[in-house]
């Protein structure tokens, strides 16, 4: 054969093997407003800059008659690409082809591509579309499982892993996007559970439908399995480009520098933002755009604990990890699920290289049985952990209430915060004044002729000796009381000079914190 | 200028929460509006510790049990449960009936 017959010879087999699981399964992906495999790859990456390896690969099932089935590319598509100019590896789950079912090589065509990811120290996408472990391939569908959770788990902290759930994706196969940084869901489309609603009905005789088991609005509102929630594909791989912009490629690195823009401050006037009154609510997010550059704000689990806002700014053009308590939902309480969300975003920022700016607004731990009993004991500390373990660059704003343990967990000086600065209507206390003063004033509250007068003129007193900085600041544990509209110049200034901070942690092989 | 909340214009959207003997205004999120109320446990009422099938039922109205006795199997997850009874006493009420599915928490039999 000449050269120009091999190369034709090669193109036939590549039109076989593109080709997926065929017009009629590609039709079908289509009818449920799906994108095919490649198509959402493209969609992602930058313009032709994707390279497939592995397209070749054929399936290893031997029983079954499987033998005699041709499956293009085993139902996996790998490849690297360029994302807004920096390279990716990418994997997405073909589920035209036998499901996207995960068999043998269908999951070392993954773990190869995941390999390529930690070597080269590149962030990984991963894109799953699957119904599931390959059962004809038996055992060695589990063992392709387990490889890749070990690679997840190797990776993570190392480079970004970014998993994208774009239809079912049950069993086994959701532990790997559980064990990546960030998870991106589609309404009606994505579909996460261990046990699917037909095994919950023989077994336990409950009827639920697949969308309210796990679908894109549980896993954001109630479980907290995924980060993002968007409303198609296409608003997807938007979201995943705009969160691409503001982390690091890998853990040498710090995230990409950006040209420097002022905050929108006709739009978000942080003077008129809070009221003085600690118990009047407002919307937290309004500060962070009052200071972030562009006012631009991602935020991440929006739909999650919303009494905690967790998410990426822009501050002088660097990345900034911001942390606050919101007043708007619940009080801005940290309860179990505030807990576990901020707890993990902060070591998420720890590990990249982000620094953390922390907005602190709270009256203190959401009390209840079902907060004692669901453990927030243990769920509260992972926030102690996560803040005092973090090196990177801590800077505290306290904008009101920091009340008793929530004053120590929101990034305290006592947790090695570098900065903790406080606005003048700020209340650093063990509790508010109404508590406090029933406490320690019951006796005479109760003795006299009329108890709520006194309690009025206790809580007065209290208030005015506690409810404030001044006295937090007499010992030190603020650096400076300062006017909202000093916020932002302070903060660029505290992480410029934070900005060389290198600091080792007792040696160790790892800690153990509080799962 | 940013949504300002402060003012007496929105105030149908809050609700309030207690802590600390402090009202403060703010919106509950579904998670804690739904949050199960805590009700102690009734020894004298024998409930499914886990989803299943009622196997077999050993006592019937008026039954008198000691503490530890057999009440019941109830099958979960393809094993067999005995349910025991964690008082004396004697059997006001049998709820199921053997072959019967029941729910997590589901009352079973009723002592007195």
């Amino acid at each position: 054969m000449s050269l120009k017959d091999k190369s034709n010879d090669l193109r036939a087999r590549m039109r076989n093997a593109l080709k997926g699981g065929g017009d009629k399964a590609i039709q079908k992906q289509k009818a449920v407003g799906k994108l095919t495999a490649r198509e959402r790859i493209e969609a992602i990456v930058d313009p032709k800059t994707f390279y497939e390896y592995d397209l070749f690969v054929e399936h290893a099932g031997k029983d079954f008659d499987m033998d005699k089935k041709y499956l293009p590319g085993d139902g996996v598509i790998t490849g690297t690409g360029m994302l807004s100019g920096h390279p990716i590896c990418i994997y997405a789950q073909d589920f035209t082809v036998a499901g996207g079912s995960l068999g043998w090589m269908h999951a070392k065509k993954i773990t190869k591509i995941m390999d390529h990811a930690l070597k080269l120290k590149v962030p990984l996408i991963g894109i799953n579309d699957s119904g599931g472990a390959r059962i004809q391939e038996g055992v060695n569908s589990l063992a392709g499982y387990g490889e890749i959770f070990f690679r997840n788990t190797l990776a993570s902290g190392v480079i970004p892993q970014i998993s994208v759930i774009l239809g079912p994706c049950a069993g086994g196969a959701v532990y790997s996007p559980a064990l990546t940084d960030f998870v991106f869901v589609v309404d009606k489309i994505s579909k996460m559970f261990i046990t699917g609603p037909e095994v919950i009905k023989t077994v336990l005789g409950e009827e639920i439908s697949m969308e309210d088991l796990g679908g894109a609005k549980v896993h954001c509102e109630i479980t907290g399995n995924a980060h993002f929630y968007a409303k198609s594909e296409q608003e997807c791989f938007s979201q995943i480009k705009k969160l691409a912009g503001f982390i690091p490629w890998n853990n040498t690195r710090k995230a990409e520098k950006f040209p420097k823009k002022r905050p929108k401050t006709k739009l978000y006037n942080i003077e008129n933002i809070i009221s003085e009154d600690p118990r009047e609510p407002y919307d937290v997010r309004d500060v962070i755009k009052a200071i972030t550059d562009d006012s631009d704000f991602l935020e991440i689990m929006e739909l999650f604990a919303q009494n905690i806002v967790i998410g990426f700014g822009r501050m002088n053009g660097e990345t900034v990890g911001f942390v606050a308590n919101q007043p708007l939902v619940l009080a801005g309480v940290l309860d179990v699920d505030s807990s576990d969300k901020a707890a993990r975003f902060i070591r998420y920022c720890d590990a990249f290289n982000i620094p953390l700016v922390t907005l602190v607004d709270l009256p203190g731990y959401l009390p209840g049985v079902d907060q004692e009993h669901a453990g927030v004991i243990r769920h509260g500390a992972k926030i102690l952990y996560a803040y005092s373990e973090a090196t990177v660059p801590k800077i505290t704003v306290i904008l009101r209430k920091a009340y008793g343990g929530g004053y120590i967990a929101m990034c305290s000086h006592h947790l090695r915060a570098d900065f903790v600065f406080a606005w003048p209507t700020a209340e650093i206390a063990v509790m508010g004044p109404e508590g406090a003063a029933n406490i320690i004033f019951r006796k005479e509250i109760a003795a006299a002729e009329d108890p709520e007068k006194v309690r009025q003129q206790k809580i007065k007193e209290y208030k005015d000796k506690f409810a404030n900085p001044y006295v937090a600041a007499a010992y030190g544990y603020i650096d400076a009381v300062i006017e909202p509209k000093e916020t932002r110049n302070l903060l660029i200034h505290a992480l410029e000079i934070s900005s060389e901070k290198d600091i080792k942690l007792p040696a160790k092989k790892h800690g153990i914190p509080p799962f | 200028m940013a949504k300002s909340y402060s003012k007496d214009d929105k105030t149908k959207d809050f609700e309030v929460l207690i802590i600390d003997d402090c009202r403060y205004k703010t919106k509950l999120s579904k998670k804690f509006k739904n949050r199960k109320k805590y009700e102690p446990r009734n020894p004298k009422e024998i409930t499914a510790f886990i989803p299943g099938t009622i196997k077999d039922i050993f006592v019937k109205k008026g039954s008198k049990v000691k503490n530890g006795d057999r009440i019941l199997t109830l099958e979960a997850m393809k094993m067999v449960n005995d349910v025991v009874s964690p008082v004396d006493g004697k059997v006001k009420k049998v709820w199921i009936k053997v072959g019967e599915k029941v729910t997590k928490n589901q009352l079973l039999v009723e002592l007195e």
